[in-house]
């Protein structure tokens, strides 16, 4: 089952001022099948919030077709796209940008009583949320008093209580330390495999794309490519046109390399290199 | 410009049921020259300690020498010495480009240097915006006269940079200067200080979430927790504990991982933290 298809869309911002800003979305054909985790590479401006814009009909595509668990974001039916939002979740950059309550359990309750959930049925999703999300002690606490590591997970836990399909993370983890960074991909990476959630996780970190099941790679606004972490970071010469870069590992393994360090292991995480350096350091 | 801190506290909210104290006796040495990096969880009081650098925040407790400025509590408030001040200490602020307004990225810039000297005659001003915009990397020519709404997320920033370092400031204050953007962006941007570090021998402070970064580029480093430093020195020294920076939800960089990894194997790669000295190091114990 492809939980998000898109078929050849095409999207542009229009400005009053101006006839044509060029496409930030240019004829994007991609399928991907639900239960996949999948990173969203590209530099700033290629795209990739356009994208997962498209996909939650936040945004409505220029041409094309961008399909849902099936469901078309362009359809006659008015209550289609609100279908759609209630089955992908999205949280944002900045944690302070998308919290509506001042207490936790509030917030998280707000998605849920938008869409008309009965009342009941919000306790046992707001319990839900919180005790996947680790946040059940902060149930009744100010979100202003959290740290933003906390704040992005109970972003997720107001996503989450809409029981989404789909969960779309747009550059979550820049604004956090690396406990947050580290909190809230564990926590995506659970929804993913334990509950067979679908994760577009649009990053710049690339060590964070290393553990994705498929990484696409967006360039002014096309599609340059797709595969798996290995396939995409092996291609240097793409991910650099794309102005992005290997993960850190991999860039010092080829360092090592060229120093005369014969690694010959593809190294994509830390992990990886340490283990490859042991071997060879502690050979002789 | 030396700075000297000793014993800062600083509470938000004072005397209010909702008071945070945010810097908690802090006594930190920032020396002419150096590249500093400050790191510290979100809340730990980074972003307050570096305000006070120019007095965007006043002095509450304590003493705070900033060069021959001196901002302390007790001090004697001269405002036209805090505005010298201000356009010796270049302050970006995390997202500078959000601050981007004027229609053209020269007005952009040349506010920046309009505040401080309102009496300099056009040619200075477009001398001052013209060198700033060369130094940030973006050719005058061809950038002066556009829109900066135009521009990418990392020539934002440059613009927003150039618009502080315009007034040339001694010492550049960054807050978190390269989130947000993709890895060529970050790439040039660090590419960037150094140069402005090198050529212009300036003091160049950030306060990062990367650590790598930070282990890369500074030559020393203060780590704040709970509004205290709880250590300082170089990368090297504050990143020799791995259980303790877990504990204050950092992380080791790179080559810090892999010096910790190798040593509990039995290898001890005894190096500064930098790529290139670590695979200097690597070299060395391959050879024997």
């Amino acid at each position: 089952m492809q939980a998000i298809t898109f078929e050849n869309v095409s999207y542009a911002y229009k400005r009053a001022d101006e006839e044509f800003s060029g496409k930030a979305v240019d004829g994007v054909s991609l399928g991907i099948e639900a239960g996949r985790s999948v990173a969203l590479l590209g530099a700033n401006g290629s795209g990739k919030s356009t994208l997962a814009k498209l996909i939650n009909g936040l945004l409505l595509p220029d041409s094309g077709e961008v399909k849902v668990f099936g469901m078309p974001t362009v359809c006659d039916d008015p209550n289609g796209l609100f279908d759609i939002r209630k089955r992908v979740g999205m949280v944002f950059q900045n944690p302070d940008n998308q919290q509506i309550a001042s207490i936790v359990e509030d917030d998280i309750a707000f998605g849920p009583e938008n869409v008309g959930i009965e009342r009941e049925d919000i306790g046992r999703r707001i319990d839900a949320a919180l005790k996947f999300t680790d946040m059940e002690r902060f149930r009744y606490s100010q979100i202003s008093r959290l740290s933003g590591g906390q704040k992005q997970r109970v972003a997720i836990a107001g996503a989450l209580a809409l029981e989404p399909d789909i969960l779309i993370l747009d550059e979550s983890t820049s604004m956090l330390d690396p406990k947050g960074r580290k909190e809230v991909m564990e926590v995506a990476r659970s929804l993913n495999k334990e509950k067979g959630m679908t994760i577009i996780n649009i990053t710049h970190y690339m060590d964070e794309a290393a553990e994705a099941d498929e990484i696409y790679l967006l360039k002014a606004g096309k599609l340059l490519k797709k595969g798996t972490p290995d396939e995409v970071f092996s291609d240097v010469s793409t991910v650099e046109e794309c102005g992005l870069e290997l993960p850190r590992a991999s860039m010092l393994a080829a360092k090592l390399k060229a120093a005369g360090i014969n690694i010959d292991q593809k190294i994509t995480t830390k992990e990886g290199l340490a283990e490859e350096l042991c071997k060879l350091l502690l050979k002789d | 410009m030396q700075i000297i801190a000793k014993g800062l506290n600083f509470v938000y909210n004072k005397k209010t049921k909702f008071s945070v104290k945010a810097l908690d006796n802090v006594d930190l040495t920032i020396d002419e020259g150096d590249f500093f990096g400050i790191i510290g969880h979100t809340g730990s009081g980074k972003s307050t300690f570096i305000q006070h650098l120019n007095a965007l925040v006043p002095v509450q407790e304590g003493v705070l020498k900033v060069g021959d400025y001196d901002l302390s509590a007790n001090a004697k408030k001269d405002k036209k010495a805090l505005k010298t001040l201000r356009s010796k200490v270049g302050m970006v602020f995390q997202y500078p480009e959000y601050q981007l307004f004027e229609d053209t990225v020269f007005k952009d810039v040349a506010f920046g240097f309009s505040n401080f000297f309102p009496q300099a005659s056009k040619r200075e001003t477009a001398d001052a915006v013209y060198e700033a915009l060369s130094l940030v990397g973006l050719d005058p020519e061809k950038y002066a006269e556009r829109s900066p709404f135009d521009l990418s997320g990392g020539q934002k920033r440059r613009v927003a940079i150039a618009g502080v370092i315009v007034t040339r400031p001694e010492i550049l204050v960054l807050d978190e200067p390269v989130a947000g953007l993709d890895p060529k962006g970050k790439r040039e941007l660090m590419k960037l200080l150094r140069t402005l570090h090198e050529k212009e021998s300036k003091t160049i402070i950030i306060v990062s979430h990367d650590m790598d970064e930070v282990a890369e580029n500074c030559n020393k480093v203060a780590v704040f927790s709970e509004g205290k430093i709880v250590r300082k020195g170089t990368p090297k020294d504050v990143f020799s504990d791995a259980e303790e920076i877990k504990k204050l939800r950092l992380d080791l960089p790179l080559t810090g991982y892999l010096c910790q990894t190798l040593k509990s194997k039995g290898v001890n790669v005894d190096c500064d933290l930098t790529e290139e000295d670590f695979i200097r190091k690597i070299q060395e114990i391959k050879r024997g």
